[in-house]
């Protein structure tokens, strides 16, 4: 029950939340978990809340296999 | 391509077992026990039959990686009162319907006619809880230190709120504390652990530097993908051969020494470690987490006065050894004749996550 996902932030909502890019389709989550979020960043995404940042070096691999490229 | 299943690759796979041949065959003659504590690693290892790819002396075991398998039946038991409460709505994550609890569990009682339902995310509990103002909404808070920052994160967004109609029942577990009590189990022969990856964002991997002094336990952090766990059990085979135990870290992505800190300041300004009964396992002191005094208006065992009783009960399930690694589900007696996913009688067949039923569903390697 721990399965997380990443996910590609798209927009920063509000103080609480983000929108991100899961394969394609976007969805609104809570970001409090986290310092500082920003557009672009890969967040891994556990029951609605960001819980942490990938790492920059492997975030731009984790984010090719997310668009498929 | 499907991340889920498509990091690393097939060559990244084969090197890796090749490693873990020629080291295994390095390693003096005994089988050699390594446990992934974390039924997500559980279902990758069986999705993709990693077993098979192991030599004979190396067995991989599942812990009690699963949080709804060690939920007690106590537990479910008061959250189907609860659920029979006038007035309330219990809200849940999916995985906890089915479980049993003394007597029944939350999907028969749904279907009896209580209000019971499933939500995504604890933000979708208060959500409901702020759709009915004349209701109180009960949120059955399993999971652990993966999970817990953000149920304590919405309590906090309810007390702002004024949402006091919100409340939630905790039944979270804490890994460490659990990986001692393994080892201090004189069945144990666990010879090093598969620390679970999500669990160790939140907690870092420092957080294990206590139980490694302690017991001189081999312990790597690691990754869902095939080739993530493949590749951590080289490390562990390394330091179980230069009897070097130490905490590493193969899923550097997204776990750092340190954690999540601000997730950690957010689970304990909402809650605080208590003693946690473990199904199958028993108590083990500090391994879960109440509500502090001053979120207590939240806690559903504060506002409805009510205490987990905790349930041993005698009978032929043996998930307790399972969870320990003493036996593998196949050399329970009635694994997949009385005891099967259409027909559960133990919680590690009722969670698909639990090693009972990733072993039913994907057959091989049941022995321990
Ligand atoms: S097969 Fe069923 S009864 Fe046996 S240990 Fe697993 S869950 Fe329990």
């Amino acid at each position: 029950m721990c399965l997380a996902v990443p996910a590609r932030v798209v927009e920063i909502t509000d103080e609480q939340s983000c929108r991100v890019d899961v394969g394609g389709s976007t969805l609104k989550i809570n970001r409090v978990l986290l310092e500082d979020v920003e557009v672009g960043d890969v967040v891994l995404v556990h029951a609605g809340f960001a819980i942490e940042k990938y790492d920059p070096d492997t975030a731009a691999e984790v984010l090719d296999l997310l668009t498929g490229q | 391509m499907n991340l889920q299943t498509g990091y690393g690759t097939r060559s990244d796979c084969e090197r890796y077992a090749d490693q873990i041949h020629t080291l295994a065959g390095d390693l003096p003659d005994r089988t050699f026990h390594l446990m992934e504590v974390c039924g997500s690693h559980t279902m990758s290892i069986a999705r993709h039959g990693l077993k098979a790819l192991l030599p004979d002396k190396i067995k991989l075991l599942s812990g009690p990686g699963c949080p709804v398998c060690v939920t007690d039946e106590g537990y479910i038991d008061n959250a189907i009162r609860l659920a029979r409460t006038e007035g309330v709505i219990l809200t849940t994550f999916g995985d906890l319907m089915k479980v049993p609890g003394t007597q029944t569990a939350l999907e028969r009682v749904r279907s009896e006619g209580a209000d019971v339902r499933v939500v995504y995310s604890p933000l979708d509990a208060l959500e409901i809880a702020q759709e009915h103002p004349d209701r109180r909404v009960v949120f059955a808070a399993v999971g652990f230190e993966t999970t817990a920052p953000g149920i304590a994160a919405t309590v906090i967004q309810a007390r702002d709120e004024g949402a006091t109609n919100f409340l939630i029942l905790p039944a979270h577990k804490l890994v460490p504390p659990a990986l001692r009590a393994l080892l201090d189990d004189p069945a144990c022969r666990v010879d090093g652990f598969l620390c679970p990856g999500h669990v160790s964002t939140i907690i870092g991997s420092n957080a294990y530097e206590p139980v490694v002094t302690d017991y001189a336990i081999p312990s790597i952090v690691a990754g869902f993908e095939p080739t993530d766990i493949l590749e951590a059990i080289p490390m562990l085979l390394r330091q179980i051969q230069t009897r070097q135990p130490r905490v590493e870290t193969q899923y550097h992505r997204v776990v750092k020494p340190e954690g999540n800190r601000k997730a950690l300041e957010t689970m304990y300004a909402v809650y605080e470690p208590i003693d946690a009964v473990w199904r199958g396992i028993g108590p083990i002191p500090k391994s879960g987490l109440k509500v502090r005094e001053t979120y207590a208006a939240h806690d559903a065992y504060a506002v409805f006065g009510i205490s987990d009783a905790p349930f041993f009960k005698e009978g032929p399930c043996r998930c307790g050894d399972v969870l320990k690694g003493i036996i593998g589900p196949r050399e329970c007696s009635i694994f997949g004749t009385a005891c099967t996913p259409r027909t559960p009688l133990g919680p590690c067949m009722v969670s698909s996550e639990g090693s009972c039923a990733a072993e039913y569903k994907y057959g091989t390697g049941g022995e321990a």
